[in-house]
């Protein structure tokens, strides 16, 4: 990568996101592939061809505040058919981690509040427990009654268990305590 | 007898798609495939996980392949599609990336197992265990649209799993227990995954897509691998009915589960009273 000349003056936010990903966005001649293979890009407000462009050219604000990265599935289908070998899929992660550590208000908020429930409820929990996390999405997003009678009726079929299982709990929390320990001594150095 | 495999369930297979986890320990028990659970596993952090931090989501994997290696087994079987490529994708960063190997050394404060090998069900059962030898039930009026989704195959540099838009591990092994499958074109499309909890009109429209498609080359079932998929396409199907003014009532079985029909296990030790679209109708004419 030290000599790969496409990583040298790049966009701060190219840069970020090669931090981030280890990927690099200048490597895109902009076939569209991504676009023309993601499942979601009829719902995205820039298509991830169009996105990745936008990093490149350092546009931070439409980048960062894009719906795009949060509706992305991680369907990896962009990734599998790159023909630069971008990993398109970790690229829209990055963005999604770069906005939030700049404290910028996802243009998506349930599927960051997903993100928050279903982390907190296995860092908790050591699994996931199911339950927990909609009731914790739902505090979040207070759309209290959203799928209220598919939750029913999968917990009649015993889809769904009312308690959870707490045996490797301490495990999570010590594995989630020192990620973020061993995550900002990095960004410190 | 010592257990062959590592058995990491993951968590859906403990709760929502709990039918895939009784219908895969059937299965390997009628074929003699010797599976252990792993004691003390734990989520492997799926999307969220990737979706905040990749040092997590490569962290949280390998503490389950550190707990198979404690039990002495190198071979892991993951049914979970989801899981199967978090703990594949953990083993391939670690591997490609010493710098994101370190971390995780450090979060986990101990040494990498080392030659850890992560499997599919579908490959243990395509791999020498010979089912057909083992049918003593034919299901001829079944028409099986082979349905793998995302992550079995993709990204197919990781996951180097059969061909990765038209795998056929699924429909070979189906057909050697004389089950009849179709080719069709929805094979690894997106179900839309976890934005059923927050963008349903999205998996709405992408399933919707699916079972239509499945309907049109004359499916009168599907099988699955994953049990994300399971949910968007079972137990969201009314919904999409409803949304779409159609009328599928596609039974959606998880593999496994019509494994265990053709090799006689009782359809209530399969876990099929759990779907949402009940498949008695179907079943009752085969």
């Amino acid at each position: 990568m030290e000599s790969n000349l496409t990583t040298i003056s790049q966009s701060q936010l190219a840069q970020a996101v090669l931090r981030e990903s280890g990927q690099n966005v200048n490597l895109c001649y902009q076939c569209r592939k991504c676009a023309a293979g993601c499942p979601i890009s009829y719902a995205m407000d820039y298509k991830p061809a169009q996105l990745i462009h936008a990093i490149r050219l350092g546009m931070d604000d439409l980048v960062l505040n894009s719906k795009t990265m949060w509706l992305c599935a991680s369907c990896e289908t962009c990734t599998t058919r790159c023909p630069q070998e971008v990993d398109v899929a970790k690229v829209m992660d990055a963005v999604k981690i770069t906005a939030v550590r700049r404290g910028i208000k996802p243009a998506i908020p349930q599927v960051a509040s997903f993100y928050r429930a279903a982390l907190a409820n296995i860092k908790k929990c050591g699994r996931m427990y199911e339950l927990g996390m909609i009731i914790g999405l739902k505090m979040r997003t207070f759309e209290f009654f959203k799928d209220a009678g598919l939750g029913m009726k999968m917990f009649q079929k015993g889809k769904l268990k009312m308690v959870p299982s707490l045996s490797s709990a301490l495990t999570t929390m010590r594995i989630f305590y020192r990620v973020k320990k061993v995550e900002k001594k990095n960004r410190g150095a | 007898m010592t257990a062959k495999y590592a058995y990491y369930p993951g968590c859906s297979l403990h709760s929502t798609g709990s039918e895939y986890d009784v219908s895969f320990r059937a299965v390997c028990e009628k074929l003699g495939v010797d599976i252990e659970e792993i004691k003390g596993w734990i989520c492997c952090g799926t999307s969220p996980a990737h979706c905040t931090s990749r040092l997590l989501s490569l962290a949280l994997p390998y503490q389950n392949l550190y707990l198979a290696k404690k039990m002495g087994r190198t071979d892991v079987v993951a049914p979970c599609a989801a899981c199967f490529a978090r703990l594949k994708t953990a083993v391939h960063e670690a591997a490609e990336d010493p710098d994101i190997a370190a971390q995780i050394r450090e979060v986990l404060k101990g040494p990498l197992p080392e030659s850890m090998n992560v499997l599919s069900p579908l490959e243990i059962f395509n791999g020498g265990t010979n089912p057909a030898a083992a049918v003593t039930k034919q299901l001829p009026g079944l028409k099986v649209a082979c349905y793998y989704g995302c992550l079995l195959t993709r990204p197919s540099k990781v996951m180097q799993f059969d061909e990765c838009e038209y795998p056929m591990a699924m429909d070979n092994l189906l057909g050697s227990l004389g089950i009849t499958t179709l080719d069709w074109s929805y094979k690894t499309e997106c179900c839309g995954g976890a934005l059923a909890m927050t963008r349903t009109d999205v998996v709405l429209k992408l399933t919707h897509d699916i079972l239509e498609e499945a309907t049109a080359v004359g499916a009168n079932a599907i099988s699955v691998a994953c049990p994300l998929c399971h949910v968007n396409l079972d137990t969201r199907q009314v919904e999409v009915e409803q949304q779409y003014g159609t009328r599928y009532g596609l039974p959606v079985f998880y593999f496994t589960q019509l494994m265990g029909l053709a090799l006689g296990i009782p359809p209530d030790k399969l876990g099929l009273q759990k779907h949402f679209v009940s498949a008695d109708a179907l079943l009752a004419g085969v």
